[in-house]
This record gives C-alpha cells, structure tokens and sequence, in this order.
C-alpha cells in the first residue's frame, strides 16, 4: 500500500518578496531517493517561491522580520528570507 | 625577509576585502609540489606548537620551503607581516570515490574581529584538482557574518559559489571567516588539500605595497556584488569600508558615500 512521505525544499530570497529571486537552496527527501549536499548544484531548481508553489510546492514556513538588536544594525549573519515549503509525495510501502 | 617586489599591491588588497580571498594558481614548482605529496602520503608534516613562530618551523620539511618561496612569504608578509604566529595545519585527505561534500562551515567560532586584527588560511593543492576531485567549494564574500563553526550546514548551494579546480601548485589564501566545505572526490585517487593558518604579530597596517593605494579602481573592486548577498549588499559595503579603514588607518575613508550619510550628525546649532 502506498504510503506518503515528507520532502522539504528550503530557498533563501534576494527580497522578503516571494516572487523575488532565490539566492540559495537545499533539498532534504525524506522519501529516500535523493541525497543532495553542498555544492551539488550550480542552477537553483526554482526561480522564486511562487515559481515553487505553481509546481505544487506548499510553503509551511515563512522567516519573521525583527528590526536590528541596537549595536548590530550593520552585522550580518545567516540569510534572512528563508522560506521553508513540503511535498508529500508517495513511496512504496 | 620576504623579498618587497613580491608583496601584494592595492588592488590585491582590495580583492581580499571584497572576496575574502586570492588566487594564485600553479604558483609552486612541480618538484615542490611532488615532495610534498610525498611527505602527506608519509604523515611527514610535523604537528608544531600553536603559538610558534613562523620562521622557526619546518626548516628541514618541504611544506616549509613552499611557505619560504619569495611569492608565498611576500603574501604572508601582506596579510598578517613578517614572522606571523602559527596557529595549526592540517593535510585535509578526501577518499578515492567519497560521493558527497562536507556540510558549509567557517573554521572560527564567532570572530568580533571583524574590522580589527585577523587571521588567515592558505589553502595549497599540491596536485591537479579537476572539478570530479572536489575540490574545496568556497562562498565569496562570505567573511564578515557572525556565525560559528557548523551554523550554517543547513544551506546546500548558493549563487556563484565557488570550488577551487585548479592545476598542481596552486595557493588560495582565504581570511579566516570564509564559508567553505570539501567537495566529493568521484575520482579513484586520494584528494589531499594542504590547510595552514597563521594569526598576526603585528597590527596589520598598510603591510602591502601601498604604491597604488589611490588607483582609480580599488573603489570599484571595494564592490564588487555577490549575487548570493541579495538584500544585504549594501550592508556588505560598510563592512568592507571598516575593514579598508583598519586595514590603512584612514578612519575616514569611504566608498560611494555609505557610511558618511550614517555618520552625518551635525552639533552645531544654525
């Protein structure tokens, strides 16, 4: 019997605009069938977010905006736009 | 003494700022090149005491007389001066037919160095690397962020990423808050990449050859854009003018009028 299983599609935005480019992404099948790791590829497999969600992509996390903790408005960090989205997709059971 | 003709220039410098490191390929003669594949096959750099000096190590090893070569001492002379502190090496070895690439990372907790002192890496490839035999994957621009270690394994692939291809010979000096991450060998050799990090002794003040300090194009190689940056370029740009800042002197320095505008607040009443 067919059973469902979670695959996670993580992209970093130019913007907090979801129509705005990727700049980076990772791939975490928890069907099994793919191992993605760094530097694997050089073309993200989506232009934006939205151009996800139009192939089925659902987002299921959004990042939250904070202003600046003051002394470090010019620090940077990790990437801000990071937008999380899930596929279920079947596997044989 | 590193001989002053083999110094970086301005523009170098200015590189260094942007990217986070240079590149120098096939700088080391083959035969160099071959003994010290040797001496990694053999286990034969000697682990040295963190805290040395440099000039008192590796005197007989021929992973010492690359470090001596007048081009590579004239880039350490550079960065961090003369006679710099070693701090550890390793002969980082990818197996024959490893199939996936080590997670993103920096080798420093966080580093509130930012726009002061810093270390650096040489990264050697004593061998031909070709792109099936990783080699080391780098993110330009990636120096200035507040991370530590492994914080950032989660992220797989960025824009312009960069692996190090390179032929025998080649030196990529890195600041010590580069993101990088080994890359698969898919080949049936050992991959070996020679890693060597050095602290300064001295404050590193205009330790290059300033000749061409005031070359019309050092402000366009202070930004240079990555890609990957997206919204947070412009926050890049005032951490390259700190960091030009320390590294001349010239607290007022600034490019394209980023940190002026900031630092604009009048006291005196009309």
């Amino acid at each position: 019997m067919p059973q469902q299983r979670q695959k996670l599609l993580v992209l970093y935005l130019q913007t907090p605009d979801l129509h705005s480019n990727v700049v980076s992404w990772a791939i975490f099948d928890g069907t099994g069938k793919e191992r993605h790791f760094s530097g694997d590829n050089d073309t993200p497999p989506y232009t934006s977010v939205v151009a996800a969600m139009q192939d089925g992509w659902r987002v299921i996390q959004f990042p939250q905006q904070w202003p600046a903790y003051p002394g470090m408005e010019y620090h940077t960090a990790y990437l801000k736009y990071e937008y999380i989205l899930e596929k279920m997709e079947e596997i044989d059971g | 003494m590193a001989d002053c003709s083999y110094l970086l220039n301005s523009k170098q410098m200015a590189r260094f700022v942007s990217d986070g490191y240079l590149r120098f390929d096939e700088l080391v003669p083959a035969e160099l090149n071959t003994a010290v594949c040797k001496e990694m096959d053999l286990h034969g750099v000697p682990r040295e005491k963190a805290g040395a000096r440099f000039d008192d190590i590796w005197k007989e090893a021929a992973i010492g007389r690359v470090f001596r070569m007048p081009e590579v001492a004239g880039i350490i002379r550079s960065l961090v001066g003369s006679n710099p502190i070693y701090d550890h090496h390793a002969v980082h070895t990818v197996p024959a037919g490893h199939q996936t690439g080590q997670i993103w990372h920096a080798d420093a907790i966080i580093d509130r160095r930012m726009f002061s002192a810093f270390d650096i890496q040489f990264f050697y490839f004593a061998h031909d690397t070709p792109r099936e035999m990783g080699g080391t994957m780098i993110l330009p621009g990636s120096h200035y962020r507040y991370i530590s270690e492994t914080d950032i394994a989660r992220y797989q692939n960025f824009l312009n990423q960069a692996p190090i291809v390179c032929k025998a010979g080649t030196v990529v000096v890195v600041h010590h808050g580069i993101w990088h991450c080994a890359q698969p060998n898919r080949t049936d050799r050992v991959r070996y990449m020679f890693k060597l990090r050095l602290n300064p002794a001295v404050r590193q003040l205009r330790l290059w050859n300033t000749d061409d300090i005031d070359d019309p194009e050092i402000p366009g190689l202070l930004s240079i854009s990555h890609k990957w940056y997206g919204n947070e370029e412009r926050l890049e740009q005032v951490n390259r003018i700190k960091f030009w800042r320390y590294l001349t002197g010239d607290d007022t320095f600034d490019n394209h009028y980023w940190l002026s505008r900031i630092e604009n607040e009048p006291t005196m009443a009309s």
